[in-house]
């Protein structure tokens, strides 16, 4: 019998992120077994330099990307919370990042479905490595009742509060 | 096809606007393996037998942006640049850091080659097998933060015009020129990011040669096939293991060198080098990290070390200036080395270093030589259009580097580089002002003196090595010494950043070079052989050299006059490096590596390594 799971999140300190990139490589070669930058599920952006930080579904309370699949690809998983892809049944139209208020899913390489953290079911390997190497911007914690939908940001909207926070002025003419 | 290759470089033409692709067959590959090594290869095939006639910054001059097969596996990305160089006139293996090559690689890349010159500013963008030349009009003579900007928008509206369906497109990978690349300034760099370089070599000035802004890249597809998926995730593991266990440069990058190399090893550049000391506790590390780190860890694709941080001036007068640490290259050459012991006046000055493109360390050795050149009299005001560069004058150095990106008055003599201005002043002034250039073969040394003894490089270190001055490829004994060029040049070859080697077994890097390619390669076989073979092919086209420049051994392959000089201040007052020492040091080291007495790679070296066409070319300077 399957081990019962605790529904999990992924919390995140995005201004601590290093860009060392090693939570894609960690999640491409757990879904993939390859290094695959662009077909990890968690991706981290660097629209500024230095403004380093990782993308990935924050799991809404409301999972609005698995209403608004036209073939009920989606669906949420009882004993993590994640959104889990039928990637038979996907047909790569994009819906659901169009659903997404923070544009997170994107497409796999191959162009035949959609991407989105799946919390490697429970024990995600980005945290085992951002963790391991003493950067600390993800900690798996235990999912409650809280709005972590707030996290779902466009790349954009989240460089540009990283970046005030950083720089301070003279932000804007790097964007 | 060996493993862990893309398989194909893209090569394009800008003259003609001419875009194919070129691949070598596995035997060439085995043997100069990628990056440094394989520049060297295709250089050499491509221009030896005209080298001397080849103008660095001509149309003739092959541009190499190359990867190598070790590329995004080994921990820490980099990215190999190399061409005829602008600064030794020879060939540098120049990394930089970055996802550049990752990027390239996963566009199903091992490297670029550029040839010719366009007609008007252009940068190149590959996206997977599609790549163009784009006009880059909008963006020349635009600083560095402002490059990337235009260059990050721009690509990105394109793919997510192009391709409407994938969501959010990252970033791509940008190596570019910052205005003195375009104005072809021997101190020029390749840069990535804002703040990463390839500044050895000079080969931002190439790419402004060219009309070459930048070279933009994504790259879709995962990283090649490799012999041994397993074995490559156990040694990823067990080069961070081992860097995790090791706190230094981690915590501080080599940002603790500021104060440490002074305070203990004597042997940082202090008023161009006419000292190696000084006890200023305000330069130490804690006092960057505490008022200008904004960032404790920074880095590049898959480092487990991060050894970047992020500076920013949030007040005072340089209010607003951004850069990495600054390194311990840049605390030195733009700090002690000017007479700046301020970490706000430091931080300034890198930022607006890189804004413009410039080397650090090229740049910073090129200021210290002109201010010892007024402080001595010789350089006045008026030839300095005003600029007084007073030790410990951060905005004097600022208005000399600004003149020297847009080569403006003075600033066009002192862009040639220090060997190069040194020629022009002395002719200038009458008088021979070769003892305060402190560089080996038109290459600035590294900020490591060798006079106290207590560093890392050998009193023949840099007057032995292929690349001059550069730090990070030393002349050293035993030929398969943790330090020696021949390990460097496995590292620039393969291309990964040597900072996650420290303390981790050598030979284990050949295990991770058989897990990616699936090949056996032993370092007794790599330093015996196929290193040795780089070496004296970039030996070769050093020694060439031309057309305005060439090195004769006898004279060159020494110790800038400065270090035969006794420390003046500090323990290790007194200490000096002995010329007789050296000249046997230097002999010991033609030995090793089979060069005749008059340090010519001998006929015999030559032809054990199957190198007869290269003998056959050097007979002319035998």
């Amino acid at each position: 019998m399957a081990e019962k799971r605790e529904a999990i999140w992924i919390a995140r300190e995005l201004s601590k992120c290093s860009g060392c990139r090693k939570c894609e490589i960690a999640c491409s070669l757990f879904h993939e077994n390859r290094i695959w930058p662009e077909a990890s599920r968690i991706r981290v952006f660097m629209l500024v330099p230095g403004v380093d930080f990782p993308h990935f579904c924050v799991q809404c309370e409301d999972y609005p990307c698995v209403d608004a699949c036209p073939v009920n690809a989606l669906s949420v998983s009882r004993e993590t919370g994640a959104v889990l892809v039928d990637v038979e049944a996907c047909t790569a139209c994009g819906s659901c990042i169009e659903a997404c208020p923070g544009k997170v899913p994107h497409m796999h390489p191959n162009g035949k479905h959609i991407l989105i953290c799946d919390l490697c079911g429970g024990d995600p390997q980005c945290v085992k490595v951002c963790q391991e190497g003493g950067w600390n911007v993800l900690k798996k914690v235990s999912r409650e009742d809280h709005a972590y939908k707030l996290y779902a940001r466009t790349p954009e909207e989240v460089t540009r509060d990283l970046a005030v926070k950083l720089f301070g002025e003279k932000v804007e003419e790097f964007l | 096809m060996i493993r862990g290759y893309a398989g194909k470089f893209l090569e394009v033409n800008l003259s003609t606007g001419k875009i194919s692709e070129t691949r070598f067959d596995d035997e060439l590959l085995r043997d100069y393996v990628g990056g440094r090594g394989l520049a060297a290869k295709i250089l050499w095939d491509r221009l030896g037998k005209k080298w001397e006639s080849i103008d660095p910054l001509g149309t003739e001059n092959i541009l190499l942006f190359l990867t190598g097969p070790l590329t995004g596996f080994f921990p820490g990305g980099r990215t190999c640049v190399s061409g005829k160089s602008p600064q030794s006139n020879g060939v540098i293996g120049s990394t930089v850091a970055g996802e550049f090559g990752v990027e390239l690689k996963c566009a199903g890349y091992d490297g670029v080659i550029v040839l010719g010159k366009a007609e008007k500013p252009i940068y190149l963008f590959i996206k997977d097998s599609d790549a163009e030349i784009r006009d880059a009009s909008h963006i020349w003579g635009k600083d560095a933060k402002q490059t990337v900007a235009l260059l990050t928008k721009e690509c990105r509206e394109i793919l997510k015009k192009r391709y409407p369906q994938k969501g959010e497109w990252k970033e791509p990978a940008i190596l570019y020129i910052g205005p003195a690349g375009e104005n072809m300034v021997r101190t020029a760099v390749v840069a990535a990011k804002w703040t990463h370089a390839a500044g050895y070599g000079g080969y931002g000035a190439v790419m402004g040669s060219k009309r070459l802004k930048a070279v933009v890249v994504k790259g879709t597809g995962p990283l090649p096939d490799v012999g041994d998926m397993e074995a490559v995730k156990r040694l990823m593991q067990a080069v961070c293991d081992n860097v995790y266990e090791s706190e230094l440069w981690r915590r501080w990058g080599t940002g603790s060198g500021g104060y440490e190399f002074a305070a203990k090893t004597s042997s940082e550049p202090v008023r161009n080098w006419q000292e190696e000391w000084h006890d200023r506790r305000e330069f130490g590390v804690d006092q960057f990290e505490n008022r200008f780190w904004v960032k404790q860890f920074w880095g590049d694709f898959g480092c487990p070390t991060t050894c970047l941080k992020i500076a920013v001036a949030k007040s005072g007068r340089f209010k607003g200036a951004i850069t990495d640490n600054p390194d311990y290259e840049m605390q030195a050459y733009l700090g002690p080395n000017l007479g700046i012991f301020s970490p706000e006046d430091n931080v300034f000055l890198a930022s607006l270093l890189d804004d413009l493109g410039l080397c650090g360390i090229q740049t910073g050795n090129v200021l210290g030589f002109v201010a010892e050149l007024f402080q001595r009299g010789i350089l006045s005001e008026k030839d300095l259009d005003g600029i007084k560069p007073v030790w410990g004058d951060a905005e004097a150095f600022a208005a000399l580097a600004r003149k020297i990106a847009f080569r403006e008055g003075i600033g066009n003599i002192l862009a040639e580089g220090t060997y190069r201005a040194a020629l022009k002043i002395g002719k200038m002034k009458g008088v021979d002002v070769m003892p305060y250039a402190v560089q080996c073969k038109g290459i600035g040394v590294g900020a490591h003196g060798i006079r106290s003894g207590k560093d890392f490089v050998d009193i023949y270190g840099y007057a032995c090595s292929v690349q001059g001055g550069d730090h990070t490829s030393v002349a050293a004994l035993p030929l398969d010494d943790f330090r020696s060029e021949l390990l460097m040049t496995f590292h620039d070859s393969a291309v990964y950043c040597y900072f996650n080697v420290f303390g981790f077994s050598r030979r284990t890097i050949f295990e991770f070079y058989k897990a990616v390619t699936g090949l056996d390669l032993t370092m007794e076989e790599w330093v015996n052989t196929k290193a040795l073979r780089i070496l004296q092919l970039q030996r070769a086209m050093l020694l060439l050299g031309g057309p305005d420049l060439k090195w004769n051994p006898k004279t060159h392959d020494d110790n800038p006059p400065r270090f035969y000089e006794p420390l003046p201040t500090g323990p290790f007052k007194g200490k000096t490096v002995e010329k007789t020492n050296v000249m046997n040091e230097v002999k010991r080291y033609y030995e090793a590596v089979g060069w005749d007495e008059n340090g010519i790679p001998k006929t015999e070296t030559l032809k054990k390594l199957g190198l007869e066409d290269v003998d056959k070319v050097l007979e002319k300077l035998r």
